[in-house]
């Protein structure tokens, strides 16, 4: 069963999205804010993450930067899913290793779902 | 060489850039011309009056009063103009905020939606299927306004920036029209295609433009007539290429046509056909393509249709 990690402040976006996944089969591992999402990262090694970018504590760009330069998660695909769409925003999150990056807004629950597939390789 | 900027002239080109007007809009910059200005016909004008008025003190003393009046005028012309900018400004951040904040329980709202409507969690009875599509249409609506939202607060805090590059328009319109291709076809509209063989690529933000193409084609779609046609064309002309969408719809009355970019205008004839609709698409477009360095316009006659054509710079 592969493992996947959602990390996101927003309590109702964790329960659609981790309902969903569960149902497909996923082992879902969610967190609340950047910090002990990253510590959860560490210690559970998750095939999959998905990380917001406003976050308290620690927000996702910082995230994505720890989890990258550490080797033990740096092989870990990040799918960065979040409101902000400054073209900056997008370049920033690329530039620091995220596979992709959607806009929660522009997708229908089942199309977020078949980019987490596909990254999966599924 | 280059002269070097002293720091309140680059004070003055950064507030300009603030606002994200161009220079000769800009009122502090403005202020410093107009005072140069003064300044220069104030010499001229003691130059003139020294030549035929005998008491060079006289002379002095108006020629100083008057630049100073008409500087102290300036002045305060320039801070309110000043001020409307801000409030302008504040407006369009206060736009974006809230945008940003709506976006997280819309989304909410949709997905919960979606997950109720897949069956997965029960069977659903025809007449509650009726009122999730309901609920799910409006989530996606009210989504698509406050994007519209955005992409305005931004083009107005000019922090709409362009990534430009070669752009193939010819691919940008295929792709589009096949978004479109299941609601036409649902809609019995057709779409014609026509472009020149060999088109170059324009040099533009493909996000950008394919925003404003789509805004331009939804428009068409939108209000067209029962039984629509709907034709696309691309050409080149000299440094340019050419786009035109031409529709059979309900048209324009001529009162509206000179409101038509304006953000926010809905002409009575489109309220008319369609209740929906922010009346932002127009001007989203009109923004990016003038960005981009082009130009945009239409053509359009009540009861007959409309032809909405822009060009992009080719390099």
């Amino acid at each position: 069963m592969k493992k996947i990690l959602f990390i996101e402040d927003e309590a109702v976006i964790q329960k659609t999205i981790g309902d969903v996944l569960r149902q497909k089969g996923y082992d879902m591992a969610s967190s609340l804010d950047g910090e002990s999402g990253l510590r959860i990262a560490k210690s559970m090694k998750p095939d999959l993450i998905l990380l917001d970018l406003i976050l308290p504590k620690m927000n996702g760009f910082e995230v994505l930067k720890e989890l990258k330069g550490d080797e033990a998660t740096r092989d870990i695909p990040v799918i960065v899913l979040t409101n902000l769409e400054g073209v900056g925003d997008i370049d920033r999150v690329i530039e620091l290793g995220a596979k992709t990056y959607l806009v929660k807004a522009e997708y229908s629950l089942e199309e977020v779902v078949d980019k987490i597939k596909k990254t999966l390789g599924e | 060489m280059v002269p070097k900027r002293t720091p309140e002239q680059s004070s003055i080109f950064a507030q300009c850039e603030k606002y994200g007007i161009p220079l000769g809009q800009c009122p502090s910059f403005l202020f410093l011309v107009m005072g140069l200005i003064i300044i220069a016909s104030s010499l001229i004008a003691w130059g003139i009056g020294t030549r035929y008025i005998a008491d060079p003190e006289t002379v002095a003393l108006v020629v100083l009063a008057l630049t100073a009046t008409l500087l102290v005028m300036t002045y305060i012309i320039t801070k309110s103009f000043e001020k409307l900018a801000e409030a302008s400004r504040l407006k369009s951040e206060f736009i974006s905020v809230v945008s940003h904040q709506l976006r997280s329980p819309l989304i909410n709202l949709k997905w919960a939606t979606e997950i109720l409507m897949s069956g997965e969690l029960g069977p659903i009875a025809d007449k509650q299927t009726e009122y999730f599509r309901i609920l799910k249409e409006n989530s996606v609506r009210m989504a698509g306004l406050v994007s519209d939202l955005l992409t305005v607060s931004r083009i107005e805090t000019a922090n709409l920036h362009l990534k430009k590059q070669n752009l193939s328009l010819p691919e940008l319109v295929e792709s589009l029209i096949a978004d479109f291709a299941p609601f036409c076809e649902a809609s019995n509209i057709d779409i014609e295609f026509n472009k020149e063989n060999l088109l170059p690529s324009v040099f533009a933000d493909p996000s950008q433009v394919r925003l404003a193409v789509e805004n331009l084609l939804d428009n068409a779609v939108r209000y067209v007539k029962a039984s629509g046609k709907i034709k696309i064309s691309l050409a080149r002309k000299s440094s340019n290429v050419h786009f035109a969408i031409q529709d059979n719809g309900v048209g324009i009355t001529q009162e509206d046509h000179k409101y038509i970019f304006q953000k926010f205008f809905r002409s009575e004839n489109a309220l008319k056909h369609q209740t929906q609709g922010s009346g932002l698409g127009l001007y989203i477009a009109k923004s990016i393509i003038e960005r981009s360095g082009g130009k945009i316009g239409f053509e359009s006659q009540e009861g007959k249709g409309s032809t909405f054509w822009f060009t992009l710079p080719i390099k």
